[in-house]
């Protein structure tokens, strides 16, 4: 495999602006609401070729998954657009009854998720949403790794009749996945081959797992570097194969332990082929105010802290 | 075809109450009181306001659509839905019981003919109903929304997002109803949650208000008809609705006590005797 590079950095939520944009387009079915948030969501462009499409919701986000909802019936693909926080955790109930257990074709798209969000703190810090999520029935959970991801992965979910929750971030990222790249919900992408560890990654998370695996090859480590871009439903087949022939995982991810996408791995390895797993995650833990890249080392997930995983995981083989 | 008339109406009603006890009794649960308030607007809805096709498709488009916010008078619903055909009155039987498509609250999962939300967890069916509503003029369809509410429901912050929402967005082709019996699990509302004046209230919110007598089959049908009338004036329209909790079974007309309780055999034996079989029961 060829080394994985970077030219340009720029946040995964563009991604989705973009993609939203491109399904404005192409589907006449889609349509876009937001609670106060256009600018952050970077929704500007689907909204000022579509205005009839867009719903303004206001600070209402309770209101705007039942609306959503309600759109539906009629055939419309409704996106909601509004922070991590505010897509989960407010409205856990809304989405329950009228989207998930009520099989609605929703696209919960839900931004500035994770330690990420930087300056404004952990009220706005969410680290749980992939756990309450992935946990409903019915429901869909990707958490895109960069820009070219994310435009991808919106476009794909337009396609997958049901709910799904989207998850993206604030900073800008290195871009490294091909632009052209389909998006194929469920199916995990092989970054790099390995020998000695395997290392499951998400999100902001994957570039850092590509940087762990450079240092863990000037040791003389050879690791394999998997993108789980999707959470739920889990590529169990690719982790299966992956840890049958490297014995031993480090799961990482920009989330709290409980609940996350290492959880998922741990339950996948447990029921069909226990191995040393290592956790890269948010431990029981807040987060608080501070630089992105700042909260990322504190909080313990990021390349460095993967390194020491992998070390961990294969002293345990 | 005609509408049924007024006494057709009542005789309609008369055979969904006794559905109603009927089907709480059989399972020992269930919610009669919200149920028997509120049969006669749904009997009216249905039989009378409503435009509707035949058969069922999720996305109903081309005719009027229905959503029950508070789902735990799924009792009422599930007997009109059957008495309107949109399944087999034998069903009625299932209520409640294991692998049945009669859930103790509304819900999709198993495809019931009729049912287009999952409701029960109170204050969300306004907000669906905002959206249905918006996917009609979207799809330039000019059929319209009905939504039904609990008063007690109102105390559900996400009540006045939707409010807020419907009014600003001029949300025309939606008529909610508000189930006013003054009653909820705990008491009367004044005791446990003063609602206020619910008219002032969703007039400060931009709606269009208009009252009916819940129980009172001609109040019911004129009212909905006004309601119609009003639509399409860049309001949405709130019909605020007297009723009596229990209506039609003397023991349990107008109190909070019979909201989730099911009768024993002697007081069902007392509730059938006060109500006509009218259509065959189930």
């Amino acid at each position: 495999m060829t080394k994985i590079t970077y030219t340009e950095k720029k946040d995964t939520r563009s991604g989705f602006g973009a993609g939203l944009a491109e399904l404005g387009r192409t589907n006449p079915n889609v349509v876009a609401l937001c609670a106060d948030l256009v600018g952050s969501l970077k929704m500007q462009e689907f909204i000022k070729e579509n205005p009839e499409r867009f719903f303004q919701i206001g600070i209402a986000e309770a209101n705007m998954m039942g609306i959503a909802a309600g759109l539906t019936i009629g055939g419309k693909i409704p996106f909601t657009g509004t922070f991590a926080n505010f897509s989960t955790g407010r409205v856990y109930d809304q989405i329950r009854q009228s989207i998930a257990y009520s099989e609605k074709n929703v696209k919960i798209c839900a931004s500035h998720a994770g330690l990420t969000l930087g300056e404004d703190g952990a009220t706005h810090q969410i680290l749980e949403d992939i756990g309450m999520m992935k946990m409903l029935p019915n429901m869909v959970v990707i958490n895109p790794c960069d820009y070219n991801q994310t435009k991808a992965a919106t476009i794909a979910i337009a396609e997958h009749q049901g709910p799904v929750y989207l998850r993206f971030g604030r900073p800008a990222v290195p871009i490294f996945t091909p632009s052209d790249q389909k998006f194929e919900i469920g199916k995990a992408i092989k970054l790099i081959e390995g020998a000695d560890v395997t290392i499951f990654a998400t999100g902001h998370l994957v570039w850092e797992a590509i940087e762990a695996e450079a240092v863990l090859a000037e040791q003389g480590i050879s690791a394999e570097v998997i993108n789980i871009h999707t959470i739920k439903p889990l590529d169990t087949e690719a982790i299966l194969a992956s840890v049958a022939k490297t014995g031993c995982a480090v799961t990482a991810e920009e989330h709290q332990m409980n609940g996350g996408l290492g959880d998922s791995v741990a339950q996948t390895l447990a029921l069909n082929h226990p191995a040393p797993l290592e956790m890269v995650a948010v431990n029981d833990s807040f987060g608080e105010s501070g630089k992105p890249a700042e909260l990322m080392t504190k909080y313990g997930v990021d390349a460095a802290n993967i390194v020491k995983a992998a070390q961990r995981a294969i002293a345990r083989k | 075809m005609s509408k049924p008339t007024t006494a057709e109406l009542e005789r309609i009603a008369s055979q969904v109450r006794r559905d109603i006890v009927r089907m709480v009794h059989a399972v020992n649960s269930g919610h009669p009181g919200g149920s028997l308030g509120c049969t006669d607007f749904l009997v009216a809805l249905y039989f009378h306001a409503m435009n509707r096709k035949d058969g069922f498709d999720m996305d109903g488009k081309g005719e009027d659509l229905f959503f029950l916010s508070n789902g735990h008078i799924s009792p009422v619903w599930y007997s009109v839905l059957a008495r309107a055909g949109y399944f087999e009155v034998s069903e009625l039987a299932t209520f409640r019981k294991i692998n049945s498509r009669l859930q103790g609250h509304p819900a999709t999962e198993e495809g019931l003919e009729g049912i287009r939300i999952a409701s029960g967890s109170l204050g969300q069916g306004l907000s669906v109903a905002c959206g249905a509503a918006q996917a009609k003029k979207l799809n330039g369809d000019k059929n319209l929304i009905y939504a039904l509410m609990g008063d007690g429901e109102l105390e559900e912050g996400q009540v006045w997002e939707a409010a807020m929402y419907a009014a600003h967005c001029k949300v025309d082709n939606l008529i909610a109803t508000v189930d006013f019996n003054g009653q909820q699990i705990d008491g009367p509302t004044e005791e446990v949650m003063s609602l206020g004046n619910i008219r002032a209230k969703f007039e400060a919110f931009g709606w269009t208000v208009i009252e009916s007598n819940g129980n009172d089959m001609a109040s019911i049908v004129s009212s909905l008809e006004e309601a119609k009338k009003l639509t399409g004036q860049g309001k949405p329209i709130l019909n605020l609705m007297t009723t009596d909790m229990g209506y039609g079974v003397d023991f349990m007309v107008g109190t909070h006590k019979w909201h989730g309780v099911a009768p024993n055999d002697e007081q069902l034996a007392d509730a059938l005797g006060q109500l006509e079989e009218t259509l065959g029961d189930y």
